[in-house]
């Protein structure tokens, strides 16, 4: 019997593939179920938001944050925010950089829980994303009380945040957390130390500490390879030297380090810790204006700055260049998705298809990010 | 180090080739001759004292009479940073291209090149990236021009927005 014909296949996934986080399109080569190569082809969500701010001014752009990661739109806000005033040389008052931190941890528990369910969905969990959907929805209402909006918060303003924490909320906050922090147990029960889970996602897409950072991995995938770098703790920005809390690392515990699993785990891990700050911050929040006095037609000097943020999806740079005019020069943001999708093509080569959808759950990668 | 004092060390390396140094708040930079960007980000990669094992963002600027791209290099073995530019003409810019040192640059590099029509010498990899590949023009250049439609599809809405804001420049 002569051995059979075998040839290459060139596949198309997506960019309305359930798996693919927003639309995302990747061109498969593959030898039957092996992978050679998936070659991303993003930009399906490109809104040119950086040339939207160069038309709609410094305050004006505020709103328009919230489109570039509409799952953890507190980050982008406070972004833009810390930005214009690191530029020019505003101080934000105390209890309105503990506003901030407030909205944006609870913001980080919520993109996080997507994450985490999205994941398990897209591996063939159903359940848990009902659980963290559920929990999810708590954390909007809390937000929606807040500033008014569940998804895109338009919460910040240069100077401080729009307004106070509502009569009242604190107590509600510290309840919902006094609740969340066992559910977390219960999640965790319900799928993260299931066996065929864990079998799943240990060992697929190993990424080494140093590739994590010659392709500029941030945030929880650079955490996850065993690099401690937490830009709250190591740049720390607005109030968080006033917290304790751990940066989670991954352990390779379940594989090699730096794999899917590790990625997971830092993220469950991470919301333990959010959890923690969100405590602290809430009992130590001081008293006084959430709002710098600035002046309504925002002008910075000329000059330039970079600043970064740690968002859901990790080390958020804002490049921001002003000409002295009303309406900012240049802003560039460097988003977590956008650097990891650059390395997905190097990571595919060798993988199964159905272990590239574990591969880009595990990164996290949410298209507006990536595209803006 | 503090950025300053990178900047000062890549001078004393490079000499002439580091044109010009700017100590203006809040971040410092040194612009680079282009023809040797990647002599210098080879160099601050590999010299242990700086060890820039990060490029954290690249990104370029129209500023009308020129482009500039702008790298902000971060080391994580020495938590210190530093910002570095090369000046290009308007005119069919190019400058080599980063990737061989860092691997990130790859796809920002293609950003750039969509975006702002900078072209990377070597890249291996030149194409657009967010815009349709049969796109016309850098939208982020300072005088593009939106066109009307785009395949049959009107860019123009058919109520326009009124500007409140009739100041502007």
């Amino acid at each position: 019997m002569s051995t059979l014909r075998t040839e290459e296949m060139t596949l198309n996934m997506g960019p309305q593939h359930p798996s693919t986080h927003g639309v995302l399109r990747f061109v498969v080569r593959a030898d039957g179920e092996v992978m050679r190569e998936a070659i991303p082809d993003v930009g399906y969500l490109h809104r040119s938001i950086e040339k939207i701010a160069e038309k709609v001014g410094y305050r004006g752009f505020m709103p328009y944050t919230d489109r570039v990661d509409y799952v953890c739109a507190m980050f982008t806000n406070q972004g833009w925010g810390m930005a214009c005033e690191k530029l020019a040389g505003i101080e934000v008052p105390k209890r309105g950089e503990y506003c901030r931190v407030i909205a944006a941890e609870f913001n980080r528990i919520a993109s996080h829980l997507l994450s985490v369910g999205a994941m398990a969905m897209d591996i063939g969990a159903m359940t848990p994303f009902a659980h963290v959907i559920r929990e999810r929805e708590m954390i909007n209402d809390l937000i929606e009380e807040l500033c008014g909006a569940r998804l895109t918060f338009n919460y910040m303003r240069i100077g401080g945040v729009a307004w106070d924490l509502p009569p009242g909320w604190r107590e509600k906050a510290l309840a919902y957390l006094d609740h969340f922090d066992p559910i977390l147990e219960e999640y965790n029960a319900l799928i993260s130390w299931n066996k065929i889970y864990v079998e799943r996602l240990a060992n697929v897409g190993v990424i080494t500490a140093a590739d994590a950072i010659n392709y500029n991995l941030v945030g929880p995938n650079l955490r996850a390879c065993g690099i401690k770098w937490d830009i709250r703790k190591d740049i720390a920005y607005s109030v968080y030297p006033d917290f304790e809390f751990e940066v989670p690392v991954g352990n390779g515990q379940w594989g090699k380090l730096g794999d899917s699993m590790d990625r997971y785990v830092v993220r469950i891990r991470e919301m333990a810790e959010s959890s923690k700050i969100l405590r602290q911050a809430l009992k130590k929040i001081p008293p006084g204006a959430v709002l710098a006095k600035v002046v309504r037609n925002f002008k910075p000097p000329a000059g330039e700055c970079q600043i970064r943020v740690e968002s859901g999806r990790g080390d958020m740079g804002w490049y921001l260049v002003s000409d002295g005019s009303g309406y900012p020069w240049r802003v560039h943001v460097r988003t977590g998705s956008f650097a990891a999708m650059g390395i997905i093509q190097k990571l595919s080569a060798g993988l199964m298809i159905a272990d590239l959808v574990t591969l880009i759950a595990s990164l996290d990668v949410i298209a507006p990010e990536i595209d803006r | 180090m503090e950025a300053l004092q990178i900047i000062e060390r890549v001078k004393s390396r490079f000499g002439d080739r580091v044109l010009e140094i700017s100590d203006k708040k809040p971040d410092p930079f040194a612009v680079i001759d282009p023809k040797a960007i990647v002599e210098v980000g080879r160099f601050m990669n590999e010299d242990p004292e700086l060890a820039m094992d990060c490029l954290s963002n690249e990104s370029g600027v129209d500023y009308k009479d020129r482009i500039e791209v702008v790298y902000h290099l971060f080391s994580y073995q020495h938590r210190h940073g530093a910002v570095l530019k090369v000046k290009l003409p308007r005119d069919n810019p190019s400058v080599a291209t980063l990737e061989g040192v860092w691997k990130s640059a790859n796809w920002m590099e293609r950003e750039i090149f969509d975006l702002l029509g900078v072209n990377f010498e070597g890249h291996s990899d030149m194409r657009r990236i967010l815009m349709p590949e049969d796109w016309i023009g850098h939208p982020l250049r300072k005088d593009f021009v939106e066109p009307p439609e785009y395949h049959g599809i009107s860019t123009v809405r058919e109520s326009p927005i009124v500007r409140l804001d009739t100041k502007k420049k």
